[in-house]
This record gives structure tokens, C-alpha cells and sequence, in this order.
């Protein structure tokens, strides 16, 4: 993975459900849970461990809720690729 | 045992921003390379899921922290759905009579010359009631910054027809589209004042994709800069947004629209660059 590895947080109880940042992910990383917040909004979620920190989602998110990150420093190793997500779901790493 | 995902929650995804506790180990390695601005108040804001308000007003308040003008910058409020701007924009901000935000503008600058003005207004402030200010101000050529956000819409009141308003689109006073022979001809605010000897820089710009908020962040850093400069002259940054409430549609959809129908009118680029005719 030659790539570069970023990472996103959402705000999620401050998310409407627009959609924008879903179809301006370059990676298709995003999508949007079928939970809902505390307001009734279906809100957007990261699926997909490709995401290149390309702040892509967080340029057009109108909420201004997401955070994006990116790796700078020596490559690591995943402990696990996580993928096509599509119900929730609970990881413990001995 | 790491616990990768917080216990709080049944949903992994969920990390929510600036909560120490929920940051993972993969997010402390990061480099953070966005946050929402410090300025741009921590609430939620009261506009539609997917208006391009909310991305306006964040890119604002980006560009004031970027120039570290934050202290002195002063903005004037409109009448229309950005009524509330100052809820969200942590600068000192002035509500304005419907239309008059460029007269306000021109006496706190005038009054205050060392301030940082600019006047954020919508298509039925600044093209319907307020045209007179905006043209007056702008030909007077005073040192301020006006930011028009046009979505061809009065989104507030329900989605009546606005002097924007593409010929043909349907709204809820033109429910068979906008005739210009019986309601007249869309109005292209920028491309009118732009030969104004006033007019310093103008530019039409969009927020419906990313690449377009990066060059709008640019065209009002430019506009910010040139204030700071103490120009001889108005820079007006119009803002194509869209109104998926007014218009009927999803964000989504109304991305759509503005890219298959409304750039062909309202075309993107600067009208108006110093030193250029
Ligand atoms: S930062 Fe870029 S790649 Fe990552 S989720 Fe956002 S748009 Fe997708
Ligand atoms: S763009 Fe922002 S508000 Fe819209 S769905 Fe994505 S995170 Fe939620
Ligand atoms: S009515 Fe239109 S312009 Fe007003 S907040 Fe809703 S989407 Fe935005």
C-alpha cells in the first residue's frame, strides 16, 4: 500500500443527511448509516479504510462537522482492513 | 485488549470531533489537515440539509483567520435566510434594514477606517430591494467587500420568484416557469457593475463541488487582501448556491442543476481583475 492513508471523524449529531460529501469522495469511502441521529437524519459514515485524507468531504460539508486527518510519519502496518461494511458492527483486538 | 471503537456507542464509525476520549490510535499518528474554523461558532445552523449558506459562511470565517483579521473584521447581516449570520460568524456583525447592508457597510467604514467590512447578502436582498445600495456603493467605490449569494430564489418565504431567477424555472409565484415577457429578464448583478469605475475585482464563484469552494476560498481571500491593501475600490464576490428547499429537490439534485443549467448563464470566472479592463 504505497498509498497515502488519511482518516475522517464525523460530528455525527450535528449531521443532516445531505448526502454532498458521499458523492464528492473520490475513494467512495462515505456513505450514509442506516441510524439516525438525534435530530432524524440518516447521517454519513466512513466504510471504507481507503480514505486519503484528500479533504474532498469536508470542502463541501455545509455543517462544517468533519475532521479530516493525514499520515505523515512512517507507514504502518493494518491489523485489519475493514471493508464494505454495510450493518454495524463491533471490533475487540486482543 | 484495545478497544479500537469507543464502548458508548454500538455504531464503530462513530468518533465524534474534538472528544479526547474517542480518538483511536490510528487518529493520534495523524496529521490533522482540516477542522472547522475556531470562528465559525460551534452550533448547529439553522439553514436546509445541503444549502450552500453554511459553505459560505465557513469559508468567511476561514479566510478572516487566514488573513488574522478575526479582530477586526466587521460584518453586515442581510434580511433573507442568512438573517442569523451573526448566530454563527464570531465577528462583530450589524443586522441591516432589508437591501441597505451596503450603506451600513459604507458608514462603519467610513466612520471606522481601520475595520474590515464586508456585507453578506442574498439575491432578494442584494438584487431585488437593495439594487440601489449595492450600485451606489459600489460606483461610490467604497473600501468594502460584498458578498452575493445568489440561488435565483427567495428560499425564506417559501420559494417566489426572484429577479435571478432563470427564465423558464418554476416557482411558487411562476408556476408555469418564468415568462420574461411577462416577468422580466433574469438579472446579472455582477456582470452590471463590473464596468462601474468603483468596481475593484469581481468575480462570480460556486460552492457546489469541491473544487469550486477551494477557488471561491481563493477569490475571497484575494477580496479580503485587497480590503487590507486599502484598494481603491469595491470587491464583490458573488457566490452561485443553490436552494434545494426553494427548488424542490435533493442537494444532490440541485448540484445537478446548477452544473447542467445555471453556469451556462450565471458563467464562473472573474469579471473584473485590477488593472484589467
Ligand atoms: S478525505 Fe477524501 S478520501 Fe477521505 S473520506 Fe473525505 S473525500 Fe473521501
Ligand atoms: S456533507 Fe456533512 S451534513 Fe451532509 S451528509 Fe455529509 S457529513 Fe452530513
Ligand atoms: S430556503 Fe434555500 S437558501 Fe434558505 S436555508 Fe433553505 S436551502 Fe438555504
Amino acid at each position: 500500500m504505497a498509498k497515502i492513508h488519511g482518516h475522517i471523524s464525523i460530528n455525527i449529531e450535528n449531521c443532516k443527511g445531505c448526502e454532498l460529501c458521499t458523492n464528492e469522495c473520490p475513494q467512495e469511502s462515505l456513505k450514509m448509516s442506516d441510524n439516525i441521529n438525534k435530530k432524524g437524519y440518516h447521517y454519513a459514515v466512513l466504510v471504507e479504510d481507503n480514505c486519503t485524507g484528500c479533504t474532498n468531504c469536508a470542502m463541501v460539508c455545509p455543517e462544517a462537522i468533519i475532521t479530516v486527518y493525514r499520515q505523515t510519519k512512517q507507514k504502518r502496518q493494518p491489523v485489519a482492513v475493514i471493508s464494505n461494511v454495510t450493518e454495524n458492527l463491533n471490533i475487540n483486538i486482543d | 485488549m484495545t478497544q479500537l471503537f469507543p464502548e458508548k456507542t454500538d455504531d464503530p464509525y462513530l468518533y465524534l470531533a474534538g472528544d479526547e476520549s474517542y480518538k483511536c490510535e490510528l487518529i493520534e499518528e495523524m496529521n490533522q489537515v482540516w477542522r472547522r474554523p475556531d470562528s465559525l461558532i460551534d452550533t448547529p445552523m439553522h439553514y436546509c440539509p445541503g444549502c450552500g449558506h453554511s459553505i459560505a459562511h465557513r469559508l468567511l470565517m476561514e479566510v478572516v483567520e487566514e488573513l488574522d483579521i478575526v479582530e477586526r473584521t466587521v460584518g453586515i447581516a442581510p434580511v433573507g435566510c442568512a438573517v442569523f449570520a451573526y448566530n454563527y460568524l464570531n465577528v462583530d456583525m450589524q443586522e441591516a434594514a432589508h437591501g441597505r447592508a451596503p450603506a451600513v457597510a459604507t458608514g462603519i467604514k467610513r466612520v471606522l477606517p481601520d475595520r474590515i467590512l464586508f456585507t453578506y447578502q442574498g439575491d432578494g436582498d442584494l438584487a431585488a430591494i437593495g439594487t440601489a445600495e449595492t450600485i451606489h456603493a459600489v460606483n461610490r467605490g467604497e473600501k468594502i467587500v460584498i458578498v452575493f449569494i445568489n440561488n435565483g430564489i427567495y428560499g425564506m418565504t417559501g420559494g417566489q420568484m426572484a429577479p435571478t431567477t432563470l427564465a423558464g424555472a418554476k416557482t411558487s409565484t411562476t408556476i408555469f416557469g418564468r415568462d420574461p415577457s411577462v416577468h422580466g429578464h433574469p438579472l446579472r448583478i455582477a456582470e452590471m457593475i463590473a464596468p462601474l469605475p468603483g468596481a475593484y475585482y469581481v468575480t462570480r464563484q460556486a460552492v457546489n463541488t469541491a473544487n469550486h469552494v477551494r477557488k471561491t476560498k481563493k477569490a475571497l481571500l484575494k477580496a479580503f487582501q485587497y480590503q487590507i491593501d486599502n484598494v481603491d475600490g469595491t470587491c464583490f464576490v458573488e457566490i452561485v448556491s443553490n436552494c434545494p428547499s426553494g427548488w424542490k429537490m435533493t442537494p444532490l439534485e440541485s448540484n445537478e442543476l446548477l452544473e447542467d443549467e445555471i453556469f451556462q448563464f450565471y458563467k464562473l470566472g472573474d469579471l473584473k481583475l485590477p488593472g484589467k479592463e
